[in-house]
């Protein structure tokens, strides 16, 4: 057996997008394995986007339900998961290093005694064993780790492993799981502003610092996201937050989230090592900053030196204008 | 309330990282060494909680070297009773070998709380605290940024995409801490006295092989010196360009 599981993640019934992410980075490792991806994803019932996981190199494809399934159920999840994983004696499982992949996997690992190496951004496998590339000291260094247990678990940064298509069968099938009632029980989720996006999963990161001057000018970069049609999430620095400016969920930085967005617009930034080891991964990083000596315009490809409270509006209106 | 506090002594976040002659560890020279940032919101939580109570212990727990005490005394001086160190020359690459090691500790302490930082800013591992749940049989919360306790019960808010979980739970729990939870407070000099006088108990800690084998630790790959596209909006239309053309991000 060489088989991967690839976790799945659903929110309301419909497939997250960052799963294709998953099915990708599992069916890199099965390739080189030489086995077959299994998706499974744990809802209350059919989950929407299951269909087209065979594009992205699904072997088969397992909704597995349970009534206490509709939101994510720590211990229930956590206990179904390893199930499967016994049952099916994988060699690699895979979760997404999201909100939810960040909790289970490592109850699914310690049930499975197995190691977990968390937030990959390479992974291959090498003499028959599952290697992983991760960054540490929030990206100021990577550490490439081999796992030699069987199976070997494994989350992927978001954002990183960009959805191929590989064509599999994609089988569906749909199993009743059982779960215990669990003791940790989700009651509520208060969703933020609709259709906000996650600065962790955002395609486009836009950030503000202390250039910004007060709180109330952070408007002006939520304007410059929607012209991007929401694909953009608004950032901060570790200042702003620790002044109260922004909530701390925004924060890119070591002591932040880590981000890697096709596109990062650091705005009044002036680039702290801590907040350089968060963004750094990005694709490609513009910065304005009125001081043309700012250690961002080093990390940069592309800089602005200037007033921000001039360019970003221009800026925007020049975007909405390709979206137009 | 008996409270135990799980801590790690890490590299200070404005650290430049230099990669040691192993090719597989960070070089510790002239590095400063601190409480992990989210451990201090662990050890804020618990001293809120005991003060609360109006009655308890709380007791921090670390593996790491013999200058982990360093970091324990901080932990002291902020306000906790006594602390445990699980002595190691190097906290091992595998989560699961230090979950068992804590759990090991943990497992007859009769503990209402066991809180954690969400992750160590050092290796990111982001793992310990849910695992040292699985090894008890604990429930778990992670990523705490909101707490509420009452009478052996709890609700906690944490993070999710785009939103916030509010979840409950009973009590014994492991909760792992997120900023926002708190304040921490400042070690006063008065604490940084009466900590000297606490009682630290070190002890070797014993680890399994483990399933994680470090390869060698890497510089992050370098990137192509940016440059400068203009000054002022005027730059705007040929930064359009590039991102269009050259970066094909738009």
């Amino acid at each position: 057996m060489s088989n991967v599981l690839a976790v799945l993640e659903q929110r309301d019934g419909t497939l997250r997008k960052v799963s294709h992410e998953v099915v990708t980075g599992a069916r890199r490792l099965a390739d080189g394995l030489g086995g077959a991806v299994e998706a499974l994803v744990l809802g209350a019932g059919p989950v929407r986007g299951t269909d087209a996981l065979g594009a992205f190199g699904a072997d088969t494809v397992v909704t597995g339900t349970n009534p206490a399934f509709a939101r994510y159920a720590p211990e229930g999840f956590a206990q179904a998961v390893a199930e499967r994983a016994k049952a099916g004696g994988f060699d690699a499982v895979v979760f997404a290093a999201s909100a939810t992949g960040k909790d289970l996997a490592p109850r699914v690992a310690a049930k499975l005694g197995a190691a977990l190496a968390a937030d990959a951004t390479d992974v291959a496998v090498e003499g028959g064993k599952v290697v992983v590339t991760r960054p540490i000291y929030a990206g100021k260094a990577l550490l490439k780790v081999k796992l030699t247990t069987q199976p070997a678990v494994v989350s992927l940064r978001p954002n990183v492993f960009t959805p191929v298509e590989r064509p599999k069968a994609g089988a569906a099938q749909s199993v009743s799981v059982s779960a215990p009632a669990g003791r940790v029980v989700v009651k509520e989720i208060k969703a933020a502003e609709a259709g906000a996006l996650d600065v962790a999963e955002a395609p486009i990161v836009i950030s503000g610092g202390r250039g910004l001057k007060e709180p109330a000018n952070f408007k002006l970069l939520e304007e410059l996201a929607r012209a991007f049609g929401g694909k953009a999430a608004v950032g901060a620095s570790r200042a702003v937050v620790d002044a109260g400016w922004r909530p701390h969920a925004d924060q890119v930085g070591q002591t932040g989230k880590t981000v890697s967005p096709s596109l990062y617009i650091a705005v009044g930034i002036s680039g702290a090592i801590q907040h350089l080891a968060g963004m750094r991964t990005s694709k490609t990083i513009v910065a304005i900053n009125k001081d043309k000596d700012a250690p961002i315009f080093k990390v940069a490809d592309y800089g602005i030196v200037g007033d921000l409270f001039e360019i970003v509006p221009k800026l925007a209106e020049e975007i909405r204008k390709l979206h137009g | 309330m008996r409270i135990a506090v799980c801590i790690k002594r890490v590299a200070d976040s404005e650290t430049r990282v230099k990669i040691g002659p192993d090719g597989k560890s960070l070089d510790e020279a002239g590095v400063k060494f601190v409480l992990n940032p989210y451990d201090e919101f662990a050890v804020e939580e618990a001293l809120r909680r005991k003060e609360a109570a109006g009655a308890g212990e709380v007791a921090i727990i670390a593996v790491g070297p013999a200058a982990a005490q360093e970091t324990i005394r901080t932990a002291l001086a902020m306000g906790a009773d006594r602390g445990v160190l699980l002595q190691a020359d190097r906290v091992p690459a595998d989560g699961l070998e230090t979950a068992k090691a804590l759990a090991a500790e943990l497992k007859a302490g009769g503990w209402d709380l066991i809180l954690f930082g969400k992750m160590a800013i050092d290796d990111y591992n982001q793992q310990v605290g849910p695992m040292v749940a699985e090894l008890l049989g604990l429930p778990c919360v992670t990523c705490v940024a909101h707490l509420d306790l009452v009478e052996g019960k709890g609700t906690a808010e944490r993070e999710i995409e785009g939103g916030l979980e509010v979840v409950e739970f009973p009590l014994p729990v492991v909760l792992t801490a997120d900023k926002g939870l708190n304040e921490p407070r400042y070690p006063a000099l008065k604490g940084i006295m009466a900590a000297k006088k606490k009682p630290l108990e070190v002890k070797p800690a014993a680890f399994g092989r483990g399933g994680v084998e470090v390869l060698a630790m890497l510089p992050p790959p370098a990137r192509q010196e940016g440059r400068i596209v203009g000054e002022g909006a005027a730059a705007i239309p040929e930064l359009i360009r590039l991102l269009r053309e050259e970066a094909k991000v738009l």
